[in-house]
Order: C-alpha cells, then structure tokens, then sequence
C-alpha cells in the first residue's frame, strides 16, 4: 500500500429520496487505521451513510471524496446489512471478487486459502454458502468483502439478528481485522458491541451529523441531549 | 385398437432402422435448436433485464407474444427466407435438417429469452448492489446471474425443448418430410396415421412421449438435487 485512498472526505453530503431529505449537509473526514463507529437511532441514515462512502449510492448534494482521487477506489470493501451470498461454494464466494479484479489464477487460489484459514472457514470451504448458519455467513461476508485486502472495510450491523457466540466471533474476527491497520467503519445499535468496538464514534439523528468524536468521550460525556439520552438507554427516535 | 400397439412394440424392440433414423434425425435437429437457442437465448434474456434502452418494453412484449408464434407461420417465414426466390435462396437450405434446425430455433428463442429475462431480473433486484459492491459492472453481472439462476433457467430451456420436439407445422413445411432425409417423429406419425400405418405412428409416438418424460424427470432431479446444495 504505496498509495493511500484515506482519509475519506464528506463535504456537506446530503442525499434525498423524492424530495425528502434523508441525510442533510454531512460533512466527515474518515482517517487511516481508526475503528469507527456509526450510531444513532433507526431511521437516523446510519446505513445511508455507509452506502454514500462506499459508492453504492451518490449524494444528492455534496461530495464524497478520496485522498486518492479516484471517485471510486477498489481498495474498500463492504458488508451489507444483508449480505447476498452466491449460489456457489465457500470457495466460489470468496473467489468471485478476486476474478473480477482481474487476478490470474494461481495468485486466487492463494488468496482464498488465506481468507478460508483467516477467517476459521477452512472447514468449509466446499460448503454451498446459502446453506451456513447465519454466524457462519456473516463471517464469510466479512472475508468476501476482505478478499481484495482493502484498506477501509464498511460493515452495516454485522451482527444484527445473531446470537452471542456467533456475534462473539464476528466481533473478534472484526477486531483482528482492524488490528492489520485496516481502517473499519460500522454500524451498530447494540450499544454493548459499540463500546467494545469503537475507538471513534459518530452519532446521526435524524438524518444529521451530531456528534463526532473519541468514543470514551462520547461514551462518559455525550455533548447533544440526543445522545445523552441514547447513551443512557432511553427509546430516541 | 390394440393391433397398432402390438405392431408398435415389435418395430421398437426389433430396433427396426426406419423407426430409428427418424428419432436419430428428430433428436439431432431439437437438441441443435435447442443449443442455438441456449446459447443465444440465455446472454439476450439476461441483457434485456440488465439494459436499460429507450423500447425495451416493447421489445419484451415481442418476446412474450412470440412465445405463442403458431409454428406453421414460423414455417412458414423461413420457407419463404429460405425459397428458391428468396432472399437467403441461395443457401440452398430448404428441404434439409438444417433448414429444420433453424425453423426450431426461431419457435424456442423467444421462450428461452422470456423466460431468462424473467429469472435475472428477479435475481438482479436481489443482487444488484451486493454485485456492485463486490465491483461488478453490469455487464459482467450477467454470467454471475445466469450461473446462479442455473436451475430456473434449466426449465426454460426445457420449455424449449418440450415446444420444438412437439411441433410438427414448422419442420414439415421447411424439412418437406423427405423420407430417411427430413422424416421426423412429428412428421411421421401425420403421414403414417393418415396412411393408415398406425403401428409406425404409435411406436413413434411412444418415443416421443417417453424422451419427453425422461428428460423432464432428469432435469427435475437435477433441480431439486442443486437446489438442496445451494440453497
């Protein structure tokens, strides 16, 4: 990694769907190697944001910008709220991105050994994805979206609807991940799993940018009365 | 009633060559047809769900109508290309198994293509943006769908092949039904029922009726056997 896409830039970013405004004039620089993460209550455009940095989506207003220029890098990968997960093997899913970047064969194969034995799925490498469990494809979400070594990985909930255990494995494999230097961005309304995850925090109500900060400050002493009253558990909205 | 039967099995476990030629040359031309139109059929259906032009909805609704194309006017188009005073007369197709296979070819397209464009569309509204993500453009989205959408299109192919071994309008106008050259099972069994010959037609009819099973057996188990393994 010569060449760096970060930091990410948002300038005054906002998007709207048929004339109402679902994310207004967010402006947000995203550094290198930091976990981040992106918290409000449902609705607050949380995911939305995700999508616009990613690329999926393109602001209505405002640019999203790369330190490298481009208006799309290929170094950033993404793990939707519900990942699709091909009609093909372990192997097949996390061979797919590989092919379409182009890699020759050899190098692939190599490639997608280590992100089976990365991620603790070896085991099932030849398995149909479709039929994993749901920790197990969440996991296989993460490696696919990490297949291409990216520097900045977008989770959206990675761990929505899973139980403990599983949710304690896509934590863990969440975290060695960053500790690579990769920089992460998630989503989350599992407070518990934003504490335990977060070194920056950026908190989103109603579609705007409240607050953005070291997660311990935000944590011990959130500024706006909206995410005091987050932090303290009340229902937000 | 019984009698055309009895001379029917006979003819079929005495491997009487007639009736084999016939069902050699039936098999040829439809599973010809049927891989043209595959091959054709299957990458337009996916693009004509994936595009997005000025028309296309028309374009689709010429597909869906030509699904139900009578095959005596599809015989009756390629005859008229392929006629001596035709336009493409000089191929000197007419009258041959080739004529035949193209003949089927034009009755299967539009039900492979109709029937493609149906399942990746649905497929891409699932994997649309997971694609993109991953760095799909939408050209290349569309040999990822039709690989994962194998087992619905497998009956539209199917479909194909169910319309083309059936049909007897179309082959008997371009292929003239020239014995031992052009003869297929459809053809045969309207010459030999009106000739009187029921044995020949029911043995051939049998056939028809068996291959047609069969292969809709095989490719049900096919099916169900990759829909358990990738979900």
């Amino acid at each position: 990694m010569t060449r760096t896409i970060l930091p990410l830039t948002l300038e005054t970013v906002s998007y709207a769907v048929s004339g109402t405004p679902l994310l207004r004039d967010v402006s947000l620089t995203i550094g290198a190697g930091r976990r981040l993460v992106v918290m409000g209550p449902n609705g607050a455009g949380k995911s939305l944001l995700l999508r616009l940095c990613h690329g999926l989506l393109a602001p209505t207003t405002g640019r999203v910008r790369w330190a490298s220029g481009e208006a799309r890098p290929k170094a950033q990968g993404m793990v939707l709220q519900r990942p699709v997960l091909l009609r093909r093997s372990v192997a097949a899913n996390l061979d797919y991105p590989l092919a379409l970047a182009g890699l020759p064969k050899a190098e692939r194969r190599a490639m997608v050994e280590a992100s089976l034995a990365r991620f603790g799925l070896a085991p099932l490498a030849a398995r149909p994805a479709r039929r994993l469990s749901g920790g197990e494809q969440q996991r296989l979400a993460l490696a696919r979206a990490w297949a291409l070594r990216p520097e900045i990985l977008f989770l959206d909930e990675p761990s929505a609807a899973l139980d403990p255990s599983a949710t304690r494995l896509v934590e863990a494999a969440i975290a060695s991940v960053a500790a690579d230097g990769i920089t992460v961005v998630m989503t989350t309304h599992d407070l518990g799993q934003a504490r335990r995850l977060a070194e920056d925090v950026v908190f989103l109500h109603r579609g705007r940018l409240v607050e953005h900060g070291p997660a311990d400050a935000f944590f011990s002493v959130p500024q706006s009365p909206e995410a005091r009253a987050f932090v303290a558990g009340d229902l937000v909205w | 009633m019984s009698a055309p039967f009895g001379t029917a099995f006979d003819l079929i476990v005495s491997g009487d060559p007639a009736l084999y030629e016939i069902i050699g040359l039936s098999l040829r031309v439809t599973l010809s047809a049927v891989a043209i139109a595959a091959l054709l059929g299957l990458p337009l259906g996916a693009a004509l769900a994936l595009a997005r032009f000025p028309g296309r909805g028309a374009v689709i609704v010429l597909f869906n109508a030509l699904m139900g194309l009578p095959p005596v006017v599809a015989g009756l188009l390629i005859y008229l290309l392929l006629s001596r005073s035709g336009p493409l007369g000089d191929l000197a197709l007419l009258f041959t198994p080739a004529a035949m296979i193209v003949a089927q070819t034009v009755l299967i397209l539009p039900i492979v293509v109709s029937l493609t464009r149906s399942v990746t569309e649905d497929l891409w509204a699932e994997y649309e943006e997971q694609l993109k993500s991953l760095g799909a453009t939408r050209l290349r989205a569309v040999p990822t769908l039709l690989w994962d959408g194998r087992v619905s299109l497998l009956t539209g192919v199917l479909a194909g092949f169910g319309r083309a071994s059936a049909e007897v309008g179309a082959v008997l106008i371009v292929g003239g039904n020239i014995a031992g050259y052009t003869r297929t099972m459809t053809t045969a069994i309207t010459l030999e029922t009106s000739r009187g010959n029921l044995g020949l037609a029911v043995a051939l009819g049998l056939i028809l009726m068996a291959l047609t099973l069969t292969l809709n057996a095989l490719a049900w188990s096919l099916g169900q056997w990759q829909r358990e393994r990738i979900g």
